[in-house]
């Protein structure tokens, strides 16, 4: 499926360098699939040590059913583990912008089809003073034209090259392009006498 | 045309480009856990796949296994359901699988490298980002994520990006108690934890030449945490030596022939980079973290930093970290008081590391108010200490020994911080909660560091405890 625009509404998460630990504390990594991983996003910030609730952005009702998820520098440092991207995509979050992204963070959302959007830090400090006006506001991302439209105000944003036409082409799994060339990959196997 | 060996490994595995502007690579060895991986042929079954090249898949169970009592079924529901299901997934797939109890158990990027499956001009992946460590050999060894563990179990091959190259030549000799582990800290220090974004890093010169292939797998290990997206070090006779003897190398003149193989991957000396930097070994010393991440580290003798004395971004950066470590600014960092010790995993726990340790362990006592815990990265590190009697020599210094895990670097198993408990340790992440408490504290060392630290009770300079200078 073509990822071209995301539309929804957006929440601030503010902080620099979330690593994936707090994205998703290692104790829920514990499962053999992801279904059951969205209610643990960001658990320790969220919840304490009782499990109520610290009332959280997340969990504030003015951003319940929040799509776009707003960071800042380094989002997604830390672990390779895909149980983070897996919690924001099941918690239901289509889309982060941040200043930057950690790389395998960045690519396994991409594999997702959660497009990791940069947008320039004056930018996003107007963008998240429109949210706390109005945190109903529709918060349009367009990969085509690269702009965040929200609350009549137009972003530039950019994005790494190859996962933006993955997107747009719909190749961001790229699994049965891989599978496709079978040939090649025995040859390649046969060549370096792996077979 | 002069390469180095990330473009010889590269281009070696290259099966070409995809459509999408990355290229498709050919992986030589695939590792596997319980933790990223049993998703991973979930999703191979809804898609109706069956496991490529199951021969280069090889699986083991380190990051929720007890270290203390391993006795099957775990007294953890979950924990016993995840081995089962890599054990069942394995069996079905014909996948070697390093079951606990097998012998060769232990931590993925432990086992690899000593059963001698790690083999220099490899390329490696493993849903796990420590893979790096497996560089240390000379290979291009990346960290993936489930769905690329996907893609590699069902086509054994990945889209990638190509990376730069950037040369870190640590050039000198390091003084007494300055050990690999303080090097790489150095280096994440010096270069930031998003210093190498998009490059993979060579490591050379004197220093890296003339260290054992254990202290290269602590240098590797951390390269994820400089942000690299790998680390490697050329082979040379100091990996053949390694290598010579270990179960999965083959022998006489096939393995002469390997040899040479392995020795056409290495950089060329004419070989050019897309960055060069240069580090002094007199510069490094004990390094010690102070924040929440592995490069807030600072030399044993030095102070914490003082957030005022910097503007904007890193002055919040450190106020928030040196909050949460609750550390007021511009104090030594030595002398902060511990609650617990911990010497293993991928980093610092392979069987020299307790040798280094086990030295200086001889008439000295564990603080009486320090939990201590020295946990082998594997069942073969285990056989291997416990017939050169360190089990006994750390016994008898106050430490726990415990059965081969991930154990305490990662809350997934038993071994957790309490509270905002203080933890000297020799993992290689001090993320917030990363130990298992949300509130509690790791401050990143050798473990040799480590060792002193949990004799004093606080932060401690193993020079002065252990007389080595
Ligand atoms: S020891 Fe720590 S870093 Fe290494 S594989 Fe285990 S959890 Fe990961």
């Amino acid at each position: 499926m073509k990822i071209s625009k995301i539309n929804g509404k957006g929440v601030y998460v503010p902080g620099n360098d979330i690593d994936t630990d707090r994205i998703i504390p290692a104790r829920f990594l514990k499962c053999v699939t992801f279904d059951e991983l969205g209610p643990s996003l960001f658990y320790d910030v969220r919840f304490d040590a009782e499990g109520n609730s610290k009332n959280h952005v997340l969990d504030q009702p003015q951003h319940k059913g929040a799509k776009v998820l707003i960071s800042d520098v380094n989002f997604g440092c830390g672990s390779s583990r895909e149980h983070a991207p897996q919690a924001l995509q099941k918690f239901g979050i289509s889309a982060v912008i941040a200043e930057s992204f950690a790389e395998i963070f960045h690519g396994n959302c991409t594999t997702l089809g959660i497009p990791c959007v940069v947008m320039r830090q004056e930018d996003r400090q107007k963008l998240v003073e429109s949210i706390e006006l109005d945190a109903e506001a529709d918060l349009i991302i367009d990969l085509e034209s690269l702009k965040v439209i929200c609350a009549n105000n137009s972003y530039d944003i950019s994005m790494k090259d190859s996962a933006r036409e993955a997107l747009l082409a719909a190749t961001y799994d790229p699994l049965d392009t891989l599978l496709s060339e079978k040939e090649r990959i025995d040859a390649t196997a046969r060549r370096l006498g792996y077979l | 045309m002069a390469k180095n060996l990330f473009q010889k490994v590269w281009d070696n595995h290259l099966v070409g480009q995809l459509d999408s502007g990355q290229y498709q690579l050919f992986i030589g060895l695939h590792l596997i856990h319980e933790v990223t991986s049993p998703q991973a042929f979930g999703m191979l079954r809804d898609k109706g796949l069956r496991v490529a090249y199951p021969n280069r898949t090889f699986a083991t169970v380190d990051h929720i296994i007890p270290t203390d009592d391993q006795t099957r079924p775990l007294a953890d529901d979950m924990a016993e359901k995840m081995i089962q299901v890599l054990s069942d997934a394995t069996a079905e797939h014909g996948i070697e699988f390093f079951a606990p109890e097998s012998g060769s158990q232990g931590i993925v990027h432990v086992v690899g490298p000593e059963l001698g499956l790690t083999q220099p001009g490899l390329t490696i992946c493993c849903g796990d980002s420590h893979t790096s460590t497996h560089g240390a050999f000379g290979c291009i060894s990346l960290g993936i994520g489930t769905s690329q563990v996907r893609d590699v179990l069902a086509s054994q091959t990945l889209a990638m990006d190509p990376l730069k190259v950037r040369r870190i030549r640590v050039e000198g000799e390091l003084g007494p108690g300055v050990t690999a582990k303080d090097v790489i800290l150095y280096i994440i220090r010096i270069l930031g934890v998003n210093g190498g974004v998009g490059f993979a890093y060579e490591y050379a010169g004197s220093v890296i030449e003339a260290m054992s292939m254990e202290e290269r797998m602590t240098v590797c290990n951390m390269s994820i945490e400089g942000g690299a997206r790998c680390g490697y070090i050329n082979p040379d006779a100091t990996t053949y030596e390694f290598l010579q003897d270990k179960e999965r190398i083959p022998e006489g003149a096939e393995f002469d022939a390997l040899v040479d193989k392995w020795q056409s991957c290495a950089s060329d000396a004419d070989a050019t980079y897309d960055d060069e930097v240069e580090i002094q070994a007199s510069d490094i010393e004990p390094t010690v973290t102070w924040g929440i991440t592995p490069a807030q580290a600072i030399s044993i003798t030095e102070v914490t930093p003082d957030p005022q004395a910097v503007e904007g971004l890193d002055r919040s950066l450190i106020t928030d970290a040196l909050e949460y470590m609750q550390l007021p600014p511009n104090t030594p960092i030595k002398g902060t008081g511990i609650d617990v010790a911990f010497i293993g995993s991928c980093t610092n726990g392979r069987l020299s590391d307790f040798q280094a340790v086990a030295k200086f362990l001889a008439g000295k006592k564990v603080a009486s108010n320090v939990k201590a815990i020295a946990v082998p990265g594997s069942e073969k590190v285990d056989v291997a200490a416990r017939a050169l009697g360190l089990d006994k020599i750390f016994e008898a210094a106050g430490f726990q020994w415990r059965k081969p895990g991930c154990s305490m670097c990662l809350a997934m198993n038993p071994d957790k911080l309490v509270g905002d408990e203080v933890c000297a340790s020799s993992s290689n992440r001090n993320f917030i909660g990363r130990q298992g408490s949300p509130t509690g504290r790791t401050i990143l060392m050798s473990p040799l560091m480590v060792a002193a630290a949990a004799i004093e009770g606080e932060v401690a300079d193993a020079r002065v405890v252990f007389g080595l200078e």
